[in-house]
């Protein structure tokens, strides 16, 4: 275990930069001098008469400075599921991938609906000293679709928002009452937005690929069912609410309608959903089987049409390691999920590369966009916020390696796939987690 | 309103199923007879015989130990004959329907019932279909008129006015019939109503009401001069209106803590029974510089008293020795 360093920090001034700060639009030559913990100042032409005498520079030559990516979306495994994951190990990848703050899900062993599995979470990650992390706190206790879980202590001991994980709150009187209840205390509730009853059984995506393969499929309509349900019990009482990696265009589009209608409705995606469809499956790549499954060409567009135009407010890696022997299996009997951590930049940067965003805008879903849908304080530069950063080449190309990957587990679902952009370091609370060695 | 020839307020309801409707004078009215009774069951000598040959029912579809002893208490104590009936013991439990039972019981020329049921205007529909006058003892989740009338009486006691007070009542606002009573009695005597719960306890439509609704006891008691607590009934715990007790007592349990926003002599008020621990510390609900909980069941007799007062005198046959 990487243990933080007690090592006085001094002023580290990061010199010819290209400044990126999708919150302020900021996009610039310039640098940044962080004190400490803290970023003391940043601008175009700050360093202009020199960085001062007693910083440590760091050549940025030109490469992007902005701030470090905020993941609302990480299965951790531990508690629980040590051989999966731990704590240090998504670190680690966080760290590799430019991930300064990460949120993580409650399926854990216990599980987190009690306060002290939070402040468990907590101290590990503090110790760490890698990403920071937060927990969501589960909406039913067990995540057992039944008794709400104690969410106004849950979130006194930090939990940031309430979700039961991969596991849809199915009962839509349980649903209504989680929202109205989390309400009471302005409290959010994430919704993985899959109809439990149809999608039951299912391994992949419903259609033609499905129906090749000969394996049972979840329809698309399972999200969209889900989403617009959830989008009326939230309306009844005004309550915020928040999809997690929407994968459809109808769904995507039923955001949209509540969107203009006013409703406080957010949602966000994963990579795979804008970078993949259900053919990448080919014959029965377990890496590929994700939930919710990977959808159709025109699905995938439509996600990216979403992010385009705003109605997906971020990107989460939606990172969940799988060890071999549950991935090693009959593609319907294997586990749904791939790790995310370390290409949630390189594969996101490809909605700038293909010309579909502007490289801020893209940003954006992966910085500010995603704390803002949490609340978090994180994903923007700012005078005495904390010196999170990331500094990465956006151009320099590289071809994805499961084994090569920091992270535990190794199934990714982008396994063998050339992307560009390429994180050169990492940086949390001033201190440098992570250096790309050419 | 009616007045008589020398120009006081008269009760003119046959019935008293709800607070609505009622006048700001005949609330007045109905505390200020409560408060003669007061002094009268202080004394060793209870008893008038002002109800002398009146039977009164009281017919009890759902458990009760205090208001049903109240109301007894109050019969017997004018004179009147009570009897009691529990439906332990009624023929309901044989099957018979709720009119039926009216009718029945209509059938052997009772003066007043007093009523108690489980459903939402039971009680009204039971009024319909007989003669005599009916109370309402409290009806579902809808009315219970005599416990605001109580409640009222105490505060009036012990701040001496109703009007422009500041009432918070706390809990499980939804299902209390005692806050919809209490609601529309402290609207029409001029105090200013603020409801304190979670989200899931508190109807998003009752601001219709002219209250105002806050979601946390410390906001929400600040500067209170009355705090109501209502019973949680733990069984909705199982409903999914709060996850656990504990949860519950620590947002939404009145103690100290959360009282020292109220004014520094607000008055704590329970309609009964306590769940100590649950939505009341028992240091607060025993503090006898705070507390009113004893004295509201005290008014309680009072209040009901002056109801069968009020409600007789309207009853043909009044003031002519032997019937008309």
């Amino acid at each position: 275990m990487a243990i933080r360093q007690a090592m006085p920090l001094g002023r580290t001034a990061y010199v010819n930069a290209r400044l990126l700060d999708p919150a302020s639009g900021l996009d610039a030559p310039g640098g940044l001098l962080a004190d400490g913990e803290a970023i003391a100042d940043f601008g175009p032409g700050l360093f202009d008469n020199g960085a001062p005498k007693d910083a440590a520079v760091v050549d940025c030559r030109g490469h992007v400075l902005c701030p470090g990516l905020v993941d609302i979306r990480v299965q951790l495994r531990e508690p629980g599921e040590e051989h999966k994951g731990t704590l240090a190990c998504a670190g680690k990848a966080a760290a590799a991938g430019g991930v300064t703050t990460m949120v993580c899900l409650p399926n854990t062993d216990p599980v987190i609906d009690d306060m002290s599995v939070v402040e468990f979470i907590a101290r590990r990650a503090r110790l760490l000293g890698l990403a920071k992390v937060y927990a969501y706190g589960a909406v039913t206790k067990g995540l057992n679709g039944v008794e709400l879980a104690e969410m106004g202590m849950l979130a006194e001991a930090g939990a940031v928002a309430f979700t039961d994980g991969v596991k849809a709150v199915g009962d839509a009187l349980v649903m209504r009452r989680a929202l109205s209840y989390a309400g009471t205390f302005g409290l959010l509730i994430v919704q993985h937005a899959e109809e439990p009853s149809l999608a039951a059984g299912g391994a992949m995506n419903q259609g033609e690929t499905a129906m090749r393969l000969g394996l049972s499929g979840i329809p698309s309509e399972a999200e969209v069912i889900m989403v617009e349900r959830d989008i009326r019990l939230a309306a009844m009482s005004g309550e915020r609410l928040h999809f997690a990696h929407l994968s459809t265009a109808d769904a995507i589009e039923a955001v949209r309608r509540a969107k203009a209608e006013g409703l406080r409705i957010t949602c966000d995606t994963a990579p795979p959903y804008f970078a993949l469809n259900d053919a990448s499956i080919g014959d029965y790549r377990t890496f590929m089987k994700l939930s919710p499954p990977l959808r159709s060409e025109d699905d995938r567009r439509a996600v990216i049409k979403g992010l385009k135009d705003g109605v997906i407010d971020a990107i989460a890696s939606d990172h969940a390691p799988h060890d071999e022997d549950a991935k090693r299996l009959p593609f319907a009997q294997a586990a749904f999920g791939g790790v995310g951590l370390e290409t949630l930049l390189a594969v996101t940067l490809e909605l700038y590369h293909n010309g579909h965003m502007p490289l801020p805008d893209a940003m954006r879903k992966i910085t500010n966009g995603a704390a803002d849908v949490l609340g978090l304080k994180a994903g923007r530069l700012e005078k005495g916020a904390p010196a999170d950063l990331v500094l990465f080449d956006v151009e320099r190309g590289w071809v994805v390696d499961a084994d090569a990957l920091l992270s535990k587990s190794k199934n990714s679902p982008f396994d063998g796939r050339p992307v560009q952009g390429r994180v050169l370091r990492t940086v949390i609370d001033g201190r440098a987690v992570f250096e790309l060695n050419d | 309103m009616k007045k008589d020839a020398s120009g006081n307020t008269q009760f003119a309801h046959r019935h008293l199923l709800g607070i609505e409707g009622l006048s700001p004078d005949e609330i007045t009215l109905l505390l200020d007879r409560s408060e003669q009774y007061v002094g009268q069951n202080r004394r060793a000598d209870k008893k008038k015989t002002l109800l002398r040959g009146r039977t009164i029912i009281n017919l009890f579809f759902e458990a009760s130990t205090r208001t049903l002893t109240s109301f007894e208490l109050a019969g017997k104590r004018l004179g009147g004959d009570v009897i009691n009936m529990s439906v332990a013991s009624s023929s309901i439990k044989k099957g018979e329907t709720l009119i039926d039972t009216a009718m029945t019981l209509n059938a052997m020329h009772p003066d007043v019932l007093v009523v108690r049921h489980s459903e939402s205007g039971a009680v009204q529909l039971l009024s319909e279909k007989v003669n005599c006058a009916v109370i309402n003892g409290g009806d579902g989740s809808h009315a219970h008129p005599t416990q605001a009338l109580l409640d009222a009486l105490t505060i009036r006691r012990r701040k001496g006015r109703l009007c422009g007070l500041l009432v918070a009542i706390c809990g499980d606002i939804a299902h209390s019939r005692v806050a919809r009573s209490n609601i529309h009695l402290l609207n029409i005597m001029g105090a200013r109503v603020r409801l304190i719960a979670p989200k899931t306890l508190i109807p998003p439509s009752i601001r219709m009401l002219g209250v105002e609704v806050f979601h946390d006891m410390n906001e929400g008691l600040k500067d209170c001069d009355i705090v109501m607590m209502l019973r949680l009934q733990t069984e909705r715990m199982h409903a999914n209106y709060f996850p656990s007790i504990r949860e519950y007592f620590h947002f939404f349990g009145l103690d100290y803590e959360k009282l020292s926003n109220a004014k520094p002599d607000a008055l704590v008020m329970h309609p009964g029974p306590m769940n100590r621990g649950v939505e009341i510390d028992s240091l607060v609900a025993d503090d006898i510089g705070r507390s009113a909980i004893r004295e509201q069941v005290e008014m309680g007799v009072a209040v009901r008293m002056a109801c069968l007062e009020l409600l007789t005198d309207n009853l043909p046959g009044t003031g002519t020795e032997g019937g008309a």
